[in-house]
């Protein structure tokens, strides 16, 4: 059977529209306010207290220290959506633009601003509409590869415990088992990512009575289902 | 006739004493009792009666009470002389009386209406009345039929019964009887089926339900069938000889439903009479009998059609059952159950279209009973792979025996194609088949004639694309003659690097056509490199742009060996040949030495080792004579060795590759998945997930039937490859990216 002729590796689409939208104001030359600059500096200058001075961006180390002074665990759910709305590209990085636009989102300017705006920012985050589009980032945010589309199994349970675990924690618990001891599968896709998410929205649980393998559930699901159902029995 | 001249009128008490007059002596004639017949003046007169007391001046017209007068004559004579008399009698006779009176009723509404025929001219023409005719009949219908039918129609219904149980009966009075009831219909059945029918429909129900439920328990099933038949013709008779043609579909559709639809079940599964065993003991005229009783029921012919699939599977089932008992150590006997399943099929295909005339449903039930159980692994042989193994040993066989009866060989093929239907791994059968051909092709054990036959036939039934690869292997050898032609032609006029004293054929095989094979890098002993040199150069003359790949596991080789008491010829694969070779230029090698000399895998050269000191023919001795090769072991050249034969064929058992075609095969099912899948999406563009994995399964379905996980796991494949997306709005539809 002659096979299909491979595709050019194309430039991933992202299957998800980002709904929370804040474009960022372009910057021009001309017509800056005194006002508005003197907001940046403030901005840079806190930026600036985190950064790597050699890269010019904000490296672990420093997220690290931004995560102490937020008191916040650097692992915390909080920090993740920070990053979200922040845009950041680069798992463990923050960009100069990518920090000044979430602080000017969340019309911040010092560390004690910011902190007082983390809780409000994760209310803002569990909205439906939002979480939905901050689920997907999750996933993309811990691609560490242009090229790569998958994330391995051991970082997928941490993930889909820090971002479902207080809101679905059966379902997370009983997947991540699930996952530590099937052998089908090493790499989590994008698709499959965001079908557990429908799962955890669509299906009661731990009765997965309106699950049916006729669906197009991904295949890790249909395996899971009947996992959870051997279990049962 | 003399009209009056200015007469008085007649009054119409006048009127009627004449005509009553008239009356008296018709009914007495036509009662058949002694009386002269109406003279022509008094037939003449009585119409005038009526005809002049009709024309009279008002108020002496009298054309409405003589309407009414006619009338009411009827109304007396039903009431007083009819019905009495029918009253009186009772069971058969009081159906005589009833004929007899309705025809003497007749009679006289015929001659009553020419008496008063002047009002039918004229007065009911403009008054429109009923004519005459149905006055008279309607007053029999009121006065008399109403009044007396219930019984009658319980005395029908008796001698009916009566005639079922076996008893003569008049069957011209009941026709005469029935034929009243049609006719006091008016024109409509009604009376016929309110009257008689329902309640002959209800009764025949119930004694047919009876004889049904007696029969049931007492006869076998061939014994009920003919009672049925019977039953059947002989209510059609019943039909021709009394009842109105109207009730005889409703009276078969009766006596059919409480004697074959009812106990249908009870019927074709009794133990030892049944269908089943009429399937099993050739009982064809029972079962031409079966079909044709059902064939006459709408939808009847489903319980017999499952019936057969029933038991044509638990036949199938018990052969597979038997095969797997039988296979010791795992070797299934593939020949004698293909043989049997043939042979089975052949058997209940005769009873489809000898006693099943041909019959749609009972193919699809053949074919689906055939598809259960062709379906089932025996002894872990799938059985795409006990067919090839079938065909193969067959065509071996056929090679080699010429005495063979082509037409036995082409019947058998047609029948291996036929199963192959029944197969659904189609494609796992056309990869072992294939291995296998190679084999046979190579090694000369074929027929060209039967490989073509074959694969045309294949080709008809399951399209070009199944067979190409398996035609241009058997193609390969005929353009593989006339290259050997040409190459010897090329020794002969270049006498260049002829081997000395070898014999060399080669084979030239077009990579695609067949299976793939591992190279290996054999060191082969100098007469044979001086060969495959000099054929080299020749190809490169005839070909250029073609790359020569050198497969020497599928060779094999004439070699004489030089023993004490006689030389012997020994006909060997390459591999066997390479090793024995070796000891040419020394008398003992060890294991060790041989892998470094000659270039083999430890697998192959055990084998090869195996089959030349371990088997039935030693021509090697080896130190330790162990039953099994060792790394350890060395080798010497046993010149003591001898046999009665002067030629040895020592075969290379080959290396058991079931698990690589399936592996194959599974490979290309994913291709062909996602190439079906790819080929669907581009031209629906958007589909939901169920109808896209249907349109998949139908589309591969000629060849094999696609694991529905497997399909789902392509499908995920082609989403993280950017083929396919899921729809944002609904997950699970997908669409195509462009």
């Amino acid at each position: 059977m002659p096979r299909t002729a491979s595709k050019p590796t194309k430039k991933r689409s992202k299957p998800y529209t980002v709904t929370s939208s804040d474009t960022d104001p372009v910057p021009s030359a001309s017509s800056k306010t005194k006002k508005s600059s003197k907001e940046n500096d403030e901005k840079y200058k806190l930026f600036n207290k985190y950064a790597n001075t050699s890269s010019g961006v904000i490296d672990p180390e420093g997220i690290e220290k931004l995560c102490s002074k937020l008191k916040v665990s650097h692992t915390d759910i909080k920090i993740l959506m920070l990053a979200w709305k922040m845009k950041a590209e680069r798992q463990g990085y923050f960009t100069k633009a990518e920090w000044r636009r979430a602080l000017k989102a969340l019309k911040v300017d010092t560390i004690k601003k910011l902190k007082k705006a983390l809780p409000e920012l994760e209310k803002e985050v569990r909205k439906p509409l939002n979480f939905a589009d901050f689920y997907a980032y999750a996933f993309r945010y811990c691609l560490t590869d242009e090229r790569q589309n998958c994330i391995d199994i051991g970082t997928i349970c941490q993930l889909l415990d820090m971002v479902l675990g207080s809101t679905f924690r059966d379902q997370v618990d009983h997947f991540v088992d699930y996952l530590k001891i099937q052998n089908d599968y090493k790499v989590i896709t994008m698709d499959q990512w965001m079908g557990f998410y429908r799962f955890c929205n669509e299906i009661s649980f731990p009765d997965m009575t309106n699950y049916s393998l006729e669906l197009a559930w991904p295949l890790i699901l249909d395996n899971f289902f009947e996992w959870m159902r051997e279990k049962q029995a | 006739m003399s009209s009056r001249q200015n007469p008085e009128p007649m009054t119409i008490e006048e009127g009627c004493k004449l005509i009553d007059a008239a009356v008296t002596k018709l009914t007495r004639i036509i009662e058949g009792k002694p009386e002269p017949p109406f003279a022509s003046h008094e037939y003449i007169g009585n119409y005038t009666i009526v005809y002049n007391m009709c024309i009279q001046k008002p108020p002496y017209d009298l054309s409405g009470q003589l309407y009414e007068k006619y009338g009411a004559i009827f109304q007396d004579y039903d009431k007083d002389t009819i019905l009495p008399s029918i009253m009186e009698k009772h069971d058969e006779y009081m159906l005589r009386e009833l004929s007899r009176w309705s025809d003497i009723n007749k009679i006289m509404v015929r001659w009553l209406s020419h008496f008063f025929y002047y009002l039918d001219r004229y007065y009911i023409a403009r008054s429109g009345n009923s004519s005459l005719t149905v006055v008279g009949m309607t007053c029999f219908r009121d006065h008399v039929y109403e009044k007396v039918h219930f019984n009658v129609k319980q005395v029908v219904i008796a001698l009916i019964h009566k005639e079922r149980e076996g008893q003569q009966i008049d069957r011209a009075l009941l026709k005469n009887v029935l034929d009243l009831f049609v006719q006091n219909g008016m024109g409509n059945m009604e009376r016929y089926e309110k009257d008689f029918e329902d309640f002959f429909l209800t009764e025949t129900n119930s004694y047919y339900s009876r004889k049904a439920s007696r029969w049931i328990q007492e006869d076998s099933c061939p014994e009920y069938m003919i009672k049925a038949e019977e039953s059947l013709k002989k209510e059609k008779e019943r039909v021709s000889h009394y009842l109105h043609s109207d009730t005889e579909p409703k009276l078969l559709k009766n006596v059919q439903t409480n004697l074959l639809v009812l106990v249908a079940k009870q019927l074709l599964e009794k133990e030892n009479s049944g269908c089943s065993a009429l399937l099993r003991d050739d009982k064809t005229d029972d079962l031409s009998r079966m079909y044709r009783l059902y064939h006459e029921i709408p939808e009847g012919l489903e319980p017999v059609a499952v019936a057969f699939r029933l038991h044509v599977t638990a036949e199938g089932n018990s052969l597979i059952k038997q095969a797997e008992d039988a296979a010791t150590s795992g070797i299934v006997e593939e020949q004698v159950l293909v043989r049997k399943i043939i042979d089975l099929h052949d058997k209940y295909m005769a009873y489809v279209t000898d006693c099943f005339q041909n019959h749609t449903l009972f193919h699809k039930a053949l074919k689906e009973a055939f598809e259960i159980f062709c379906n089932k692994k025996v002894a872990g042989s799938s059985s795409a792979e006990m067919l090839a193994t079938f065909c193969d040993n067959l065509f071996k066989k056929a090679a080699n025996d010429k005495s063979n009866d082509d037409s036995t060989i082409e019947s058998t093929i047609d029948n291996v194609v036929k199963l192959l239907d029944y197969i659904s791994d189609k494609d796992l059968f056309a990869e072992f088949y294939r291995k296998k051909l190679a084999r046979r092709l190579l090694f000369g054990r074929f027929s060209d004639d039967h490989e073509r036959s074959i694969l045309t036939k294949l080709k008809g039934q399951f399209g070009g694309q199944f067979t190409s690869k398996m035609e241009g292997m058997v193609t390969d050898m005929q353009l593989g003659k006339d290259q050997q032609t040409g190459f010897e032609e090329y020794f002969k006029n270049t006498n260049t690097g002829k081997p000395k004293g070898v014999d060399f054929t080669v084979t030239v095989l077009t990579t695609g056509f067949w299976p793939s094979y591992k190279t290996s890098d054999l060191n082969l002993p100098l007469e044979m490199v001086n060969c495959i040199e000099s054929f080299k150069a020749h190809y490169e003359i005839k070909t250029k742009h073609r790359r020569l790949m050198w497969i020497y596991s599928l060779g094999n080789c004439n070699l004489t060996g030089r023993f004490d008491a006689k030389p012997i010829e020994l006909i060997v694969s390459t591999y066997q040949a390479a090793v024995l070779c070796a000891f040419n230029n020394t008398e003992r090698l060890t294991y060790q030495e041989l892998i470094d000399q000659l270039n083999l895998g430890h697998e192959d050269l055990v084998r090869v080792l195996h089959s030349l000191s371990c088997a039935k023919y030693k021509f090697l001795k080896k130190e330790p004579a162990s039953k099994t090769i060792s790394k350890t072991d060395s080798f010497e050249f046993n010149s003591k060795f001898t046999d009665k034969m002067r030629r040895i064929k020592v075969p290379l058992p080959p290396v058991d590759d079931r698990k690589k075609v399936v592996e194959d095969v599974d490979k290309d099912r994913r291709y062909a998945i996602d190439a079906s899948l790819v080929r669907i999406m581009k031209s629906r563009k958007v589909l939901p997930h169920q109808q896209l994995v249907s349109e998949c399964v139908e589309q591969l379905s000629r060849m094999f039937k696609p694991d529905i996980k497997m399909i789902k796991k392509r499908i995920e494949d082609l989403i993280s490859r950017d083929y396919l997306e899921r729809d944002t709005e609904n997950p699970s539809t997908f669409k195509y990216v462009a």
